[in-house]
């Protein structure tokens, strides 16, 4: 049980299962399961009890006495908070007794909160004013002076206004229980009680902005919002987050700006997303690479030398001649295509599509963070064994081998934590060092530095393995226990880090299959790795891990393609030495920045990079084409997991197109017949006026509503839903309901269902090694997220070299 | 930091006490607090450390107990009760008074470092009122001249 | 040390040992001590938790419930370590009754303790005692460290096969941390704020086993209670409201002082008799029967038996026995403003309407006082104790309106005078420091 300042237990805290129990709220007869707090009670049947510091999921405080009820037969009014239902119970959450008692709260609250609400951030979408809108807490019955603070910021993304705090403790126990950061406390006491940070004067923590989130007025700011705007001038857009491959839903703020839309701000108000809760810093903060001034804003053409300003039908024009030229003097198989884990499925299939039909090679890789190729064929015709982000929190149990989900899938480890703390799930942790999520774990297996498969191998029974997984934390008695009590598990969920590859996944499979109920997640790096994997940039795998030597369903739907496999991204390199590789076609990709590639490589090759900043690739670029990121487009992102979900289009940079319409634009100017390649043109045949940026919360009505009707438009080859279309037909196991989907709901891919997948080159996986404070390309470019004390480089006592 | 023997070895008893470390925490914030004259960056630096705790929890705590403070108070704290059994004998007058003597308001501390002065809460001398107390010891039934005499006392003690 | 006095009217049970020396272990068992707990070894757990019960002992921290009652919500099977915890953080204004029992008497305490331990068969108690009571630590650690030294406390006690053992615990200054909820927390070295209610701490109490809490006067009377029978004890008092309790009188008296007297003496008596009435031929203007929580009586309201049952008839409450006597040149406004400058002081903030009423109470009072109220005002003070009663997370919230909500309906129009300006009558009426005799 974790510790809490002051009294409380979890609702359902050793609560069994028992018989339901009948109730009466305002009339109305209710049933519920035995145990449910009657504030839940209430809520199921469309009843509002208000309140500031219950939050599900958190620790009952019964402190803002907004939820008192009048319940029969007790003398005082009761918090429905703290109150479980029971057997023939009445309850009155309306009369005038309880409408006195909360407008009384309010009263009070408001005699010391500043009324400084059209200045403050929180106006407009504050519980302070819902419920004095609410209980009507016209008048002011004291004329002493309010208690001041000056207002104190303690990172660069928070910042605290004493006054305004109703010390309902929500953020206390978002970072404690809800993080395990533990960084809130409560000081002093009385009316002096007061929200402290635990260095003092400012905050060392996770810099999640869980606590502004969940703040119910305005003393918890966010520094990277706060005076831009008012709630109700902005649009709000539930999207994919695009950086690490958990796929958070994070609900963006626009707001119309000389250069299109801006991003003003990220949240997760809209709690629908697989995440519940949750964001991290680099979901709520981390969208302000989109409004760099280092952004490209229009096509560069090298030009004696230089890269100069073009106007985009020079660059096309440009392109598609010199592709067309390569691949008809040199062959596809002078042409390497580098694809991205940034952009959609649909621009990867579609890339994927371009490079096999349109350049004719297979020479198509990515930058791979993990071995889902792998795991497509241990899993292949095995359904079912594969989990969702949302079956973490429920699991029973959980083993994880490899990775430190806290820095690299933060939403994994909330999922995790959560499910331990609520559901008292367990944790079985495996990893070569130490990592926080071993304070949830009921077990742990300190293993030598590599010595994951070793461990995989001795859970699945070869106790030869045994002697090199001893260390000085695990002894060989602890991991056969540790082994033991997993075998023991049922419906265990097993996620690992890309320190498994190749025949180690298989072994792992065989494992995961001899429990009963077992399911995997196989972690990869970037927001759509798997997506990039699902959709076949690869040199030997077609979308849906689909060899391209038995080209099968494709050879139908494309037409003819190459058979033989492509290089890979360390061959194209070689080729490229050798003069070899003639034309680099790079999407939303930076192969020499991040994997280390002597940028003199491509000298002698025609270099198309398309990208929102001049990257290190960019820099030796014949071509650089300013791309949309992901924020700024439609289309469908698979997380690490094998969750498909809606990506919706939020900002708007003019001057940058997204992907999918470039790579369109070049095979247009190439002379290729488009149809052939986005079958657009389905549907209805009239602009029906309907936007894809539904409000926050929402689903896409219009969109579902024509979808159900068959008639969902796909007007021009740059509509992603047409090729979504495609995929959903042709590539196996993302045959999922488009109407769920649309209706803003994850759709778990099954892996097993995809062709057979390779196991092969498992040196090819190069992991991101990014953390909380760091986001490959895009971090370098998040003034937010370089900006917070936690990301200053620890200072190293070894010289760098 | 270095604490008495005294001190260490009621800790090492107390932590046997309780079932959890930390429970030891707050009587031993007091007695850590008599030996340094206050709780200190470094005294609660080296608490959270032997009590598993951070240094925020050992904030939280200590800034809830009012006898407990970050700052030093002079050599003699003079805590006068005004609560109602005290003022309906003069609790205030007695406050006043001490104010003028030592020549600091309540939560003062004199320029010698001597006195601080307090207004506190019921002390549970309510019989005997008006009672202070200078750090622990009670002084009760006074009045104006026996709180000069009671002074007068500390002044002698403390400048010998 | 705490002067003691005496009235031919006490009943001595609890006080009997009073300068006696019984602070030394050997002096105490001369008195008859640490035989109670060898009867209690010999009891069956049920017959002295139903000896308690039948003797009609109320808990005298203030709320009176039922000692035996509370014991026999303890589990009898419990999977965690069941507590006794003594509660020594005596702090209600006007009590100062629980100090004098552990400067003369603590191993009745020790021994109360151990016979609770008995009934309900838990193995650790703690006596936590507030921090100001440095002196009383230091007592009480002593009188434990010669209980183990004798061989009462720790393994196999009096050779009974029996485990005990008694722990001194000391608080730093918080009110609130006598509500029993709040003490658990602080024992447990946390901040002193209250914990939900249900599960009570008989059932989930410390470290989340089953905990027996009670006041150390509570306590301290187990002993005489074993020894001399549940009927004796019950026939000192009244019907429901056995035995004898330390009533603290304070305020304008002549005789101020901690009494013992059955439960149920007249409190007009009590006053006039006990208390030696009020000094320099002064009227009664209002009493205060059971610490600064408990609605004002005026004098016509106090020709009563001092019992839970009666006080609580006449509107207010026996609470924790510390009867404060204002005289009629006691300002009731101010009286008022300095008790909820307490309550507003010691509020633990956890909650609304305690944390922000009682600092609108203070401003309000305090301006009201200093001659700036407006009419509104005596209303505004009525309404905001009246929205905080029964509102709150625990009873400091009712503990600071009741008080209030009397005085301003028993002196409305003292509030009403201070009005327009006025200066409050009462200003440097009295020389309010008596002579001393």
């Amino acid at each position: 049980m974790p510790v809490r300042e002051g009294g409380g237990s979890y609702p359902g805290d050793g609560v069994k299962r028992m018989a339901d129990v009948n109730l009466t709220v305002d009339g109305k007869k209710l049933t519920a399961p035995a145990g449910t707090l009657l504030i839940e009670a209430c809520k199921s049947v469309g009843i509002e009890v208000p309140s500031f510091c219950y939050y599900p999921g958190l620790s009952l405080q019964g402190a803002c006495r907004m939820c008192v009820v009048k319940i029969e037969k007790m003398p005082k009014l009761q918090t429905a908070c703290t109150t479980v239902v029971t057997e023939g119970m009445v309850v009155a959450t309306d009369n005038d007794e309880v409408r006195q008692a909360r407008k009384a709260m309010v009263e009070l609250l408001l005699g010391n909160h500043p009324l400084d609400c059209p200045v403050c951030d929180a106006g407009g979408e504050c519980e302070l004013q819902d419920m004095t809108f609410s209980y009507g807490a016209s008048e002011s019955k004291f004329m002493e002076a309010k208690n001041h603070r000056e207002e104190q910021q303690w990172s660069p993304v928070v910042y605290f206004d004493r006054p305004r705090c109703i010390l309902c403790y929500r953020c206390v126990r978002v970072c404690g229980e809800g993080m395990d950061v533990w960084a809130l406390g409560v000081q002093n006491r009385g009316v002096s009680s007061i929200i402290a940070p635990n260095q003092d004067d400012h905050l060392e923590c996770e810099e999640c902005g869980m606590c502004i989130d969940i703040c119910p007025v305005g003393a918890l700011t966010s520094g990277a919002y706060r005076y831009k705007t008012r709630p109700w001038e902005m649009n709000h857009v539930g999207t994919v987050c695009t950086h690490c491959g958990d796929g958070c839903k994070t609900t963006l703020g626009v707001r119309r700006c000389d250069t299109g839309m801006e991003i003003v701000r990220g949240d997760n108000r809209d709690k629908s997303g697989i995440n519940n809760d949750f964001l991290c810093i680099k979901g709520r903060y981390a969208f302000d690479f989109a409004h760099s001034e280092e952004r490209i804003m229009q096509p560069l053409i090298r030009k004696s030398g230089k890269l100069m300003p073009s106007t985009w039908e020079e660059a096309f024009e440009l392109i598609g001649k010199r592709f067309a030229e390569v691949r008809d003097k040199d062959g596809g198989l002078a042409i390497g295509v580098v694809g991205s884990t940034r952009t959609t499925n649909e621009e990867n299939y579609l890339l994927s599509k371009f490079a096999r039909v349109v350049l004719k090679t297979n020479n198509v890789d990515h930058h791979r963070t993990a071995d889902f190729p792998a795991l497509a064929a241990a899993l292949h015709s095995k359904p079912g064994q594969t989990a969702s982000m949302r079956d973490v929190l429920t699991a029973p149990a959980i083993l994880l081998i490899g990775n430190d989900p806290t820095n690299q899938h933060p939403l994994l480890a909330w999922q995790i934590r959560t499910n331990v703390r609520l559901r008292r799930a367990k944790l079985y942790v495996i990893n070569s060092a130490p990592i926080k999520l071993q304070k949830q774990a009921a077990g742990f297996g300190l293993l030598p530095a590599g010595a994951e498969a070793k461990a995989v191998a001795f859970l699945g029974g070869d106790d030869s393995q045994l002697d090199s997984l001893v260390s000085d934390g695990t002894t060989r008695e602890a991991w056969t226990a540790l082994r033991d009590k997993i075998r023991a598990e049922q419906n265990l969920v097993i996620a690992f880090g890309s320190e498994l590859r190749a025949q180690d996944i298989q072994t792992l499979v065989s494992v995961s299959s001899s429990l009963s109920g077992a399911k995997l997640i196989c972690l990869g790096d970037y927001a759509n790795s798997r997506g990039a994997a699902d959709m076949g940039l690869y040199p030997d795998l077609l979308p849906g891990y689909q060899p391209v030597s038995e080209g099968g369903r494709f050879q139908q739907d494309w037409g003819a393609l190459p058979a033989e496999k492509g290089l890979s991204l360390p061959e194209m390199v070689d080729a490229a030495k050798a003069g070899k590789l003639k034309a680099l076609y790079v999407v939303g990709s930076n192969p020499i920045g991040r994997l280390g590639i002597d940028p003199f490589t491509f000298s002698k090759s025609l270099v198309v990079v398309q990208d929102m900043f001049l990257t290190e690739t960019a820099t030796i670029a014949d071509v650089v084409l300013p791309a949309a990121n992901s924020y700024e487009k439609s289309g469908t992102f698979t997380n690490t997991c094998g969750d498909l979900q809606l990506v919706k289009k939020a900002g708007e940079v003019t001057g940058t197109k997204p992907d999918f319409e470039m790579i369109v634009r070049i095979a247009d100017a190439m002379g290729f017949d488009v149809r052939s390649l986005v079958p657009f043109g389905g549907g209805t045949h009239a602009d029906m006026g309907q936007t894809r940026g539904a409000q926050s919360g929402e689903a896409d009505r219009h969109a579902v509503w024509l979808e159900a009707h068959n008639l969902e438009p796909k007007m021009t080859p740059f509509d992603p839903m047409a090729i979504l279309d495609e995929i959903q037909r042709v590539v196996a196991g993302y045959d999922v309901s488009r109407t769920n989907l649309l209706a803003g709901a994850d759709q778990h891919i099954e892996i097993a269902h995809c062709g057979v997948g390779a196991s092969h080159k498992p040196e090819l996986i190069v992991p991101a090694n990014d953390d909380l404070f760091s986001s490959g390309t895009l971090g370098r470019y998040s003034h937010t997220l370089n900006s917070v004390y936690e990301n200053k480089p620890a200072e190293s006592e070894i010289a760098a070299d | 930091m270095k604490f008495s023997q005294e001190f260490e070895q009621r800790f090492a008893d107390m932590l046997t006490h309780y079932p959890t470390k930390r429970s030891a925490l707050v009587p031993t914030l007091l007695y850590a607090q008599d030996e340094a004259g206050a709780l200190t960056d470094e005294v609660i630096v080296e608490l959270a450390q032997r009590l598993d705790l951070t240094e925020l929890e050992v904030r939280n705590v200590i800034s809830y107990y009012s006898m407990l403070t970050t700052k030093p108070r002079g050599k003699y704290n003079v805590q006068v009760c005004t609560n109602i059994a005290c003022m309906l004998r003069g609790g205030e007058e007695l406050l006043n008074h001490c104010q003028k003597k030592l020549g600091i308001g309540h939560k003062g501390t004199t320029q010698d470092g001597l006195f601080s002065l307090e207004e506190v809460e019921c002390i549970g001398a309510c019989s005997w009122a008006p009672a202070v107390q200078v750090n622990y010891d009670f002084h009760e039934n006074l009045t104006v001249d026996k709180m000069d005499q009671v002074l007068d006392e500390y002044k002698k003690k403390g400048t010998m | 040390m705490a002067s003691l006095v005496s009235h031919p009217d006490e009943v001595r049970v609890i006080s009997k040992r009073f300068g006696q020396g019984a602070t030394d272990i050997d002096r105490y068992l001369q008195l008859d001590g640490y035989k109670a707990v060898q009867k209690a070894l010999s009891m069956q757990p049920d017959a002295i938790i139903n000896e308690v019960k039948n003797s009609g002992l109320r808990g005298r921290g203030g709320a009176g419930f039922s000692t035996g009652m509370k014991w026999s919500f303890v589990p009898k099977q419990s999977a965690k370590p069941k507590y006794v915890l003594c509660n020594g953080d005596e702090s209600e204004p006007g009590t100062c009754k629980d100090r004098l029992i552990f400067e003369h008497d603590p191993h009745s305490v020790i021994e109360g303790v151990m016979i609770a331990a008995i009934a309900v068969q838990s193995h650790t108690g703690y006596i936590y005692i507030r921090g100001e009571y440095r002196y009383l630590s230091v007592i009480m650690q002593k009188a434990i460290k010669d209980a183990y030294a004798k061989g009462f406390l720790g393994k196999n006690i009096f050779g009974s096969g029996y485990d005990l053992d008694i722990y001194w615990h000391g608080g730093a200054g918080a009110y609130e941390v006598g509500e029993e909820s709040a003490l658990m927390e602080s024992l447990e070295g946390k901040r002193g704020v209250p914990r939900i209610r249900p599960p009570f701490p008989a059932v989930v109490g410390l470290w989340g086993g089953p905990t027996v809490i009670n006041n150390a006067e509570t306590l301290a009377a187990v002993p005489h209670i074993i020894l001399g029978g549940a009927e004796w004890y019950a026939g000192l008092g009244t019907p429901k409201n056995g035995g004898t309790r330390l009533f603290c009188l304070s305020g304008n008296l002549n005789k101020p002082g901690v009494y013992e007297l059955p439960m149920g003496y007249n409190l007009k008596k009590m006053i006039y008799e006990v208390g030696g009435g009020i000094p320099n031929g002064r009227g009664l203007k209002a009493v205060v029967p059971g610490g600064s929580s408990t609605p004002v009586l005026l004098p016509e309201e106090i020709d009563i038996p001092m019992d839970f049952d009666s006080v609580g008839k006449a509107g207010s409450m026996l609470g924790s026995g510390g009867v404060v006597v204002l005289d009629d040149t006691t300002c009731i406004v101010n009286f008022a403003l300095r008790t909820i400058k307490f309550y507003q002081h010691e509020s633990c903030g956890w909650c609304i309407p305690c944390r922000e009423g009682t600092d609108w109470l203070k401003k309000t009072l305090t301006r009201f006082h200093a001659g700036a109220g407006l009419k509104k005002d005596i209303d505004n003070i009525y309404y905001l104790s009246e929205n905080m009663l029964g509102k709150t997370f625990c009873p400091l919230g009712d503990a600071a309106a009741m008080p209030t909500m009397a005085f301003v309906k028993k002196f409305r129009k003292e509030f009403e005078d201070h009005l327009d300006g006025k200066p409050c009558p009462f200003e440097k009426a009295a020389d309010r420091i008596p002579a001393m005799a």
